[in-house]
Order: C-alpha cells, then sequence, then structure tokens
C-alpha cells in the first residue's frame, strides 16, 4: 500500500476504505456496469454504481446517506460487479467494510433488519457448537425477526427428507471457537 | 498425494444427498476422502458481511487443521466453503502481517500448504479421467449446467474456469453422454444467502434461471453449491407461488449425475431427497 503514505489523515468513507481495503473510490469513472450486472440493483435505494459516486463525495451528508443505505445489506456478494468493473474496484469488499462501520456505528437502515438477524443467528449458531445448526438457526432468526409463521411448510417436507436434524453436533474445539468469536468480537451484538 | 474433504455444514444437513453422492462417488472409484478432523463452520455470509477477522479465522481454523492432518488438498464441494477458504488462502498468503495475525487468534500455526479444489476440479483429477467403460446408463438428457457466482468469482482469486459462460461442467456432463445447452443465466446468482430473510427476492432471481432453462429445453439443471440446490430445489414452491408458474425441471447435483450414469442407485446418490421430483430415464 505504497500510496497510502501520501494520504493526509481525513474522516471520510473513500479514506478508509482506501487506508484499510486498498480501495480508491476516485477510480471508478460511472460506467455502470456494476449497476447494469447487479441481481439486486432493482431492490437497491442506491444502485452499486450510485455507492461508489457518494463515496466520491466525500462529504458527510453522503456518507451519512451511505452507511444508512438499505443497499449496502442487500448486497449478494455475487462478485459480478467486481467481475465486470473495467478498474477492477473491488465493490463486494466495499460493501463489506460498510456494513461492518454501518454496524459499528449504529447506522443500520431498519430495512435491513432482518437480513442481519439472519446473519446474527447464523453466527450465534457456530459460536455455541462450532458447526452450523440449522434447526437452531431458524429458530433463533425467527425469535429475533419476529416472522414465527414463515417456512413452517418446509420443515415436515424437510424431516421426511432426512434433510433436518434436531440434534445440534458440538465439536470438540468448540472451547477454540467460542475463543476465537471472543477474540474477534466487535460486539455485533 | 493424500486428499481430505472438507464438507461444511450444508453437506452435513439440508444438501445431505450431494454429500452422499459425493461420498458414493468416491467410493466407486476407490478414491480416500478423509474428512478434516473436528472441522467448524467456515463462516459463510454472516461472517464476512459483519465481522471481517472472524472470516478470515474461522476458514484458517479448518485450513490449518487440514495441514495438521498432513493433506496435500482438500477438495470443498460446496461453492460457498470453497469461496471462503481459497479468499483466506489467498489473503493470507499475500500478507505476512496478517497471518501471523490471525495465527494469533486461532493459536495454531498456519503455513497455507494445503491445496484447495472445488468439486468438479476433484471430478476432473480423478474420476474423468477413469470413465471409460464405467457409464452404464448415459445421461442422455440436454442439461442447463448452473455455476451460480461462487465457483467462479472473484476470477483472479480462485482463478478457475472463465466468469462468463464458463465450461468445466458442461465437459463433464458431455463426457456422461448428455447435451449441456447454451443458456444465459449460468452464472447470474440465485439470491443466495437472502433465502430467508427475504424470500421473495430469491424466488424471483432463482426463478429467472429456472425459466430460461426451462423455455430452452433443459430437462435438469446441474449444480455445483448446496446453496443454489436449495434455492432451486427446496425453494420451489415459493418459486412457482411468485412467477404463478408450474415449474418441474428438476435440479441435480453433478456429482449424482456421474453417480447415476455409472449404475450406482437413487438411494445411494441422494436422489430421493429432493423436493422436485427427479426420474431419469
Amino acid at each position: 500500500m505504497s500510496h497510502t503514505a501520501t494520504l493526509t489523515e481525513k474522516d471520510t468513507l473513500a479514506f478508509h476504505l482506501e487506508k484499510n481495503i486498498d480501495v480508491l473510490a476516485r477510480k471508478c469513472y460511472q460506467c455502470g456496469k456494476c449497476s447494469a450486472g447487479c441481481p439486486v440493483a432493482g431492490e437497491m435505494d442506491f444502485s452499486p454504481s450510485m455507492v461508489m459516486r457518494l463515496l466520491q463525495t466525500e462529504t458527510p451528508a453522503n456518507d451519512e446517506k451511505t452507511l444508512r443505505s438499505y443497499s449496502i445489506w442487500l448486497c449478494l456478494t455475487c462478485e459480478m460487479c467486481l467481475c465486470r468493473c473495467p478498474m477492477e474496484i473491488d465493490i463486494p469488499s466495499v460493501m463489506d467494510f460498510l456494513r461492518q462501520k454501518s454496524l459499528k456505528e449504529k447506522k443500520v437502515n431498519p430495512k435491513a433488519r432482518r437480513i442481519i438477524a439472519f446473519h446474527k443467528s447464523f453466527l450465534n449458531s457456530i459460536k455455541y457448537t462450532g458447526r452450523l445448526f440449522e434447526l437452531g438457526l431458524t429458530l433463533d432468526y425467527k425469535r429475533r425477526s419476529l416472522t414465527l409463521m414463515q417456512d413452517v411448510a418446509l420443515a415436515p417436507r424437510m424431516i421426511s427428507r432426512g434433510k433436518l436434524h434436531f440434534i445440534p453436533e458440538i465439536i470438540k474445539g468448540r472451547p477454540q471457537v467460542a475463543k476465537i468469536f471472543k477474540k474477534t468480537s466487535k460486539k455485533e451484538n | 498425494m493424500k486428499t481430505g474433504i472438507y464438507p461444511g455444514c450444508s453437506l452435513n444437513g439440508s444438501a445431505r444427498d450431494y454429500n452422499e453422492s459425493v461420498f458414493a462417488l468416491a467410493e466407486a472409484f476407490g478414491l480416500e476422502l478423509e474428512q478434516v478432523s473436528d472441522w467448524n463452520c467456515c463462516g459463510a455470509t454472516a461472517a464476512h458481511n459483519l465481522n471481517k477477522d472472524l472470516s478470515l479465522a474461522l476458514p484458517a481454523r479448518i485450513l490449518a487443521l487440514a495441514e495438521k492432518n498432513g493433506m496435500d488438498e482438500i477438495i470443498v464441494p460446496c461453492a460457498a466453503c470453497y469461496n471462503r477458504l481459497t479468499l483466506t488462502q489467498t489473503e493470507l498468503r499475500k500478507d505476512p502481517e496478517l497471518r501471523n495475525h490471525v495465527s494469533g487468534i486461532i493459536e495454531m500455526d498456519y503455513k497455507g500448504t494445503s491445496g484447495i479444489i472445488n468439486v468438479i476440479e476433484w471430478i476432473d483429477k480423478y474420476i474423468t479421467p477413469n470413465l471409460e467403460g464405467r457409464i452404464v446408463i448415459p445421461y442422455a438428457h440436454k442439461v442447463a449446467c448452473y455455476y451460480g457466482c461462487l465457483l467462479v468469482r472473484p476470477h483472479k482469486v480462485l482463478n478457475y474456469d472463465r466468469p462468463e459462460d464458463p465450461q468445466s461442467m458442461d465437459l463433464v456432463m458431455s463426457k456422461i453422454g448428455a447435451e449441456p445447452i447454451y443458456y444465459p443465466f449460468k452464472t447470474e446468482c440465485c439470491g443466495a444467502g437472502l433465502s430467508i430473510s427475504r424470500t421473495d427476492i430469491v424466488s424471483k432471481l432463482s426463478g429467472k434461471i429456472i425459466e430460461d432453462a426451462e423455455s430452452r429445453g433443459a430437462e435438469a439443471i446441474i449444480v455445483a453449491c448446496p446453496m443454489c440446490h436449495s434455492n432451486l430445489d427446496m425453494r420451489r414452491n415459493d418459486i412457482n407461488k411468485y412467477w404463478g408458474k408450474e415449474f418441474k425441471i428438476p435440479v441435480i447435483f453433478i456429482t449424482q449425475a456421474i453417480g447415476h450414469a455409472i449404475g450406482l442407485t437413487d438411494k445411494k446418490i441422494g436422489l430421493k431427497r429432493h423436493f422436485v421430483d427427479v426420474k431419469i430415464s
């Protein structure tokens, strides 16, 4: 990261992106290929190229808009944008960075509540057993998101096909995994 | 050469049909597949969305265990796990400081010596060269090979096949008698991890893939990812409801297709566990 030496400390998202993940938002010339190929652009409040544009302005108001956007949570990390970007800007990594910052600064878009509830339930499940316990994940998600009746019809069909375990598998290295969670914890709860 | 396997959580649960077919193939071709001992979840989408350190540490523990087990390479049949493990290995290889940091978190040595291969690479390496004389029921059907995202992207990191219009699965399928069709949805996203939190999006995106494959005459969609499979198969009712149609096309793991062609029973390769009925003649 040789160019980071010349960076002047600024509290803008573009600065943090450059410093932390080596992505230069200013390289984007707004061709729009990322937005054209993004499978969820139509659902987003700001399409991927628009997010890049907001970042380029480096104004506090636009940084705020970005962190509070629904877009960053809808992104599926399908990697299509990076694949087609003529400047090879790693937008999926930008999205990861923005999600974590948005969470840390408690600026999460209210519409993303369920998506985040799912991620948290997922991590919670592996924190305690080391491996994902699908039934546990589903129940914890229902509790967090209050979607009690969703997918109830799926359960009996999964059971009859032997696809739903009722008892979690607990690995021997469970304490080790718990330690990994502790050491990397950023208080995402 | 010692080849290990990292099945990952899906293959242990809702994608046990995939797991069964991988192990059935290994057995049929006399291939040893030892599981990475005491493996943990790779963290999947949730970890890299919420916590970067965690998203590196969880795969790093798996890779460190594979090394400890003396595995020269590990096959990772789940495309999502394959992606996370390869991304982690690449990041830790290019940044020694980060590697030390992550080694400290997992409290294990990590050198990065075990190779990582996806299921098609494993098939190409160990199965297709030995297919001659083994095919008893040629898979004589038009198929749409669906690669999804994580098997081929990001291309610079995975360095596998091509990110647009990949061919590796098509080639394998043609070797067992199938006729792979051209269609433009090979690497379009199925909706992935939004399956539960935004089922509508998954229904829409997966439906597009199914609709296109079916309309071009494909008789089956061939996949190599448990997440793609669960979205295209287990979510079929939601998809049909969203589109107001009755899509019937089955979704088959590539390992099941090969297993069927070499005469393994439906039960052995987990074909009875699908939500959308599979009838291969």
